[in-house]
């Protein structure tokens, strides 16, 4: 394995690497690609951290965890609450913050405060010819030339790989509670959420699962805040959701952060079989697509923008969804030759294939993970 | 400002590309008389006029679609407009162009509560997508001071933020798709209702890259629920180091107010000669406005004022009513017209982290001295988005010049205090020289490489963005290799 020791040699390696390179950061989230590795578990540590601009600067190979906890001990944290997808893929390591970049890791808060990539201020990378980019800064407001930062988010690695990532964060609030709607099927749970969520009371998560409990479905929604405020905000909601006639049980901090814990990480689904799929889709979709994929197990979350499905391994969910507005991920599930992210329109694509064969001409970094090579086109 | 040489080749064909773009447009969409021409020789940044060849106002995607289409093939330079609010020579047309503006595209397409989206044509003013929902209880959230007047489409463009996004976020974190039409005609949908497009972030990518890469037609937005209520608190210090700090502190605590303005002195007299709001005279001043039901704003608001009683304040004064708020932002609100009625000035908008605040603040000081130009700072302090208005006087001989010498090294110390050029205005042409202050050799041709990707003649919103020899150099390049 290749572990560059700096950003001047990871650019060597890149310049001089005469096949393609397997991106890795703490390899938690089972993407498999085929070259040499290449780990960034060597550029690692914190370079700037400045609370009171919400703001710090870490080295793509830093521990997340590292992360966490020095923004706790400023009673900070990272608002998009990435998915620690150990669990889930059956792997070992350390979460880098590379790697919640590359994939632009967004957990339950994405409904209220947005993706992984609204979070990133700034990047450095190495593009495949090996010249060191730097885009965007480490100041929250910047719309100086074109936004690479944005690109570079979710890019897999495929247009460059990520040597330093500046972040912004939020303070954590001082408390949270879920309130627990009981018994809904997917269509109430579905249209309760967006009641919740078009409400002023700042629903930072809105989730629906049927094995959270053991004794049914519930459907979950998150308040976050001062604690004078958390509990005027649960009395108005369940005001508001009254007319659905469910059982209505309001979770505590401790019992919030568990329910959220296991959501954001769909960690009910560790070590049960099956490919698990996520489903991006126009949450009012959400009951339909259900009924349509009728998967072995699903979970519903931002209010259901967002779906888990777990199917039996080698189905392609794709061909069971029909059309829809979103696009379907599949995140586990080896050894088969469905592609891992949805094709594009052949507009987008074009677009899509041109920015790989100029940050990536030689088609070295994470060969083929997000679409077809430059070489491969005809 | 230099603009590169109007092309003789293409004056030369303005009757034909006149005659093409009438064949697929109605006649009053083709705006070709000289006279009318110039109603589009500028934007916001008066300071730089050029009438463009032709304006277009296409209707449709379909319409925007055969403008481009054509301007391609006949190698016609295509300058997109919004509603012409740019404050950095973002829509200013080249002598040999086509302004394609969007203002007849103002249709609500979709509204959905449910699902919290609104699909507008991207021609409709910024406040008019409020407009269209308020009354059922959500907003959109950026707010760009000119929200009156802007369109969708140049926000877009310019990744426009505002006041509130300090909580909200600017464009990019509100735009959830769009219908682009590309130089050659193709049209593309990225994104839509669902909260993340697949593949590569092209709606990000796009976002923000100044109508350079293609023209947004239609656009889907997330819509908020409005909260209960807001109200802001108002306090001034001695010092702008004090009032920085007391910035950064209030951050620090775990409140995060939806705005944060910050005034300095000779902004605050010119808006108490102006608006009369009644503000105390002091070296630095802080409306704080924070959001939720009565209760809630209580309890911030009591935090806030805690927190900013241990940094002295000399005034700290508390909004307990609509019409308090009001009296309290009416100054702030008339900043930008409050600075007009001294001089004409000139807004920059470098960002800078907030922790250098006192020390660019020092600095901005000593070159107004040096310089001889009065400068006034009204700024967004929560995210250190920074407006100095430098006066100036248009009539004299050299002062524009002496003015645009000063802006630069203004931003220049932004970018030397680890900020940036441009927090929400861009870049157009008003800082396209500036970018290699900020941005390496290697750092420019990886934003270049898009643009060939997208527009490989480099025709889209020429000489803008990049310094104007860099792009000019490009697209010669560019066009050879064609």
């Amino acid at each position: 394995m290749i572990k560059p020791q700096s950003e001047a040699e990871l650019a060597d390696v890149v310049r001089s690497a005469d096949g393609p390179l397997a991106i890795s950061g703490g390899g938690t989230r089972g993407v498999k690609v085929s070259g040499a590795a290449l780990s960034l578990s060597e550029l690692s540590g914190i370079t700037l951290y400045e609370p009171g601009a919400l703001t710090f600067v870490a080295q793509a190979g830093t521990p997340v965890a590292e992360i966490e906890a020095a923004l706790a001990s400023e009673n900070q944290r990272l608002a998009f609450e990435p998915m620690d997808a150990r669990a889930l893929m059956g792997t070992s390591g350390a979460p880098t913050l590379g790697g919640l970049i590359a994939a632009n890791v967004s957990g339950p808060r994405r409904i209220q405060g947005g993706a992984a990539r609204d979070y990133a201020l700034g990047v450095r990378f190495v593009d495949g010819t090996g010249a060191v980019v730097k885009n965007g800064g480490r100041v929250m407001k910047n719309v100086t030339g074109y936004d690479l930062v944005k690109l570079m988010c979710g890019s897999f690695g495929t247009l460059g790989v990520l040597s330093e990532v500046s972040l912004k964060v939020l303070p954590r609030p001082e408390t949270q509670s879920t309130l627990m709607l009981r018994h809904l099927d997917a269509q109430a749970a579905v249209t309760a959420m967006a009641a919740a969520m078009g409400s002023p009371y700042e629903i930072t998560g809105a989730a629906h699962c049927g094995a959270l409990l053991d004794d049914g479905p519930v459907t979950a929604l998150r308040i976050e805040g001062f604690e004078s405020s958390v509990n005027y905000r649960l009395a108005q909601l369940k005001e508001l959701l009254s007319g659905f006639g469910a059982e209505m049980t309001v979770g505590d901090a401790e019992m919030s952060f568990w329910i959220w814990a296991k959501v954001r990480d769909v960690s009910l689904w560790a070590e049960v079989p099956g490919d698990v799929w996520c489903v991006s889709c126009r949450a009012s979709q959400a009951p339909d697509l259900v009924a349509r994929a009728a998967p072995v197990g699903w979970i519903l979350d931002w209010g259901g923008g967002r779906i888990w499905m777990r199917v039996p391994a080698g189905v392609d969910l794709r061909g069971t969804l029909g059309a829809y507005d979103g696009h379907a991920t599949r995140v586990r599930g080896e050894g088969c030759d469905i592609a891992r992210f949805e094709p594009e329109a052949p507009g987008v694509a074009r677009l899509s294939q041109g920015l790989r064969a100029r940050f990536d001409p030689r088609g070295m970094l994470n060969r083929g993970l997000m679409g077809p090579v430059a070489d491969e086109v005809v | 400002m230099e603009m590169p040489v109007p092309d003789p080749l293409i004056l030369a064909r303005k009757a034909r590309v006149v005659a093409r773009l009438q064949g697929c447009l109605p006649d009053n969409a083709v705006i070709h008389d000289e006279a009318e021409t110039r109603a589009y020789e500028c934007d916001a940044l008066t300071a730089y006029k050029c009438p463009p060849m032709v304006a277009v106002l296409p209707a449709t995607t379909q319409e925007v679609s055969d403008v481009l289409r054509i301007c391609h093939e006949e190698g016609v330079p295509v300058v997109p407009r919004g509603s012409g609010t740019s404050l950095a020579g973002g829509a200013l047309p080249t002598a040999d162009c086509v302004i394609l503006g969007v203002a007849r595209m103002t249709q609500v397409l979709e509204t959905d509560y449910a699902d919290r989206i609104i699909r507008v044509q991207t021609g409709r003013t910024n406040l008019s997508v409020t407009g269209a929902v308020e009354e059922d209880g959500f907003f959109y959230a950026p707010d760009p001071s000119s929200q009156l007047a802007c369109a969708i489409a140049g926000n877009i463009a310019m990744n426009s933020g505002g006041a509130h996004c300090l909580k909200y976020g600017v464009t990019t974190n509100n735009l959830l798709g769009v219908t682009m039409v590309m130089m050659d005609g193709e049209v593309v949908e990225i994104g839509g209702a669902h909260m993340d497009a697949g593949g590569l972030d092209l709606l990000g990518l796009i976002c923000g890259s100044e109508g350079q890469l293609g023209v947004v037609t239609e656009a889907t937005l997330r819509i908020l629920p409005k909260p209960e209520g807001a109200r802001p608190v108002l306090m001034g210090f001695d010092s702008s180091e004090v009032a920085g700090a007391c910035v950064s502190d209030i951050i620090k605590a775990g409140v995060l107010p939806v705005a944060i303005e910050f005034m300095d002195r000779p902004c605050i007299e010119a808006c108490e000669n102006f608006a009369k709001a009644g503000y105390p005279m002091c070296e630095a001043l802080l409306i704080v406005e924070v959001e939720g039901s009565d209760l809630e704003i209580d309890h911030q608001l009591s935090l806030i004022m805690e927190i900013a009683r241990r940094h002295d304040p000399v005034e700290l004064r508390e909004s307990t009513s609509t019409e308090e708020s009001a009296a309290i932002w009416l100054g702030r609100k008339s900043a930008f017209g409050a600075m007009g009625q001294i001089n004409d000035y000139m807004c920059l908008d470098g960002t800078i982290p907030v922790s250098s605040l006192p020390m660019v603040l020092r600095r901005i000081t000593e070159m107004s001295e040096e310089f001889g130009l009065k400068v006034g700072n009204v700024f967004h302090a929560g995210d250190g988005n920074m407006h100095p208005l430098i006066l100036f006087d248009a009539n004299k001989p050299g002062d524009l010049e002496l003015c645009e010498e000063m802006g630069a090294e203004i931003l220049k110390l932004c970018v030397e205090a680890g900020g940036c050029l441009t927090g929400e205005h861009g870049v157009g042409i008003e800082k396209r020289d500036l970018m290699s202050v900020q941005y390496a050799p290697a750092d420019l041709e990886a934003q270049m490489a898009v643009k060939d990707v997208f527009d490989p003649q480099w025709l889209l919103n020429p000489a803008k963005v990049f310094p104007l020899d860099v792009s000019q150099a490009r697209r010669a390049e560019r066009i050879a290799a064609e």
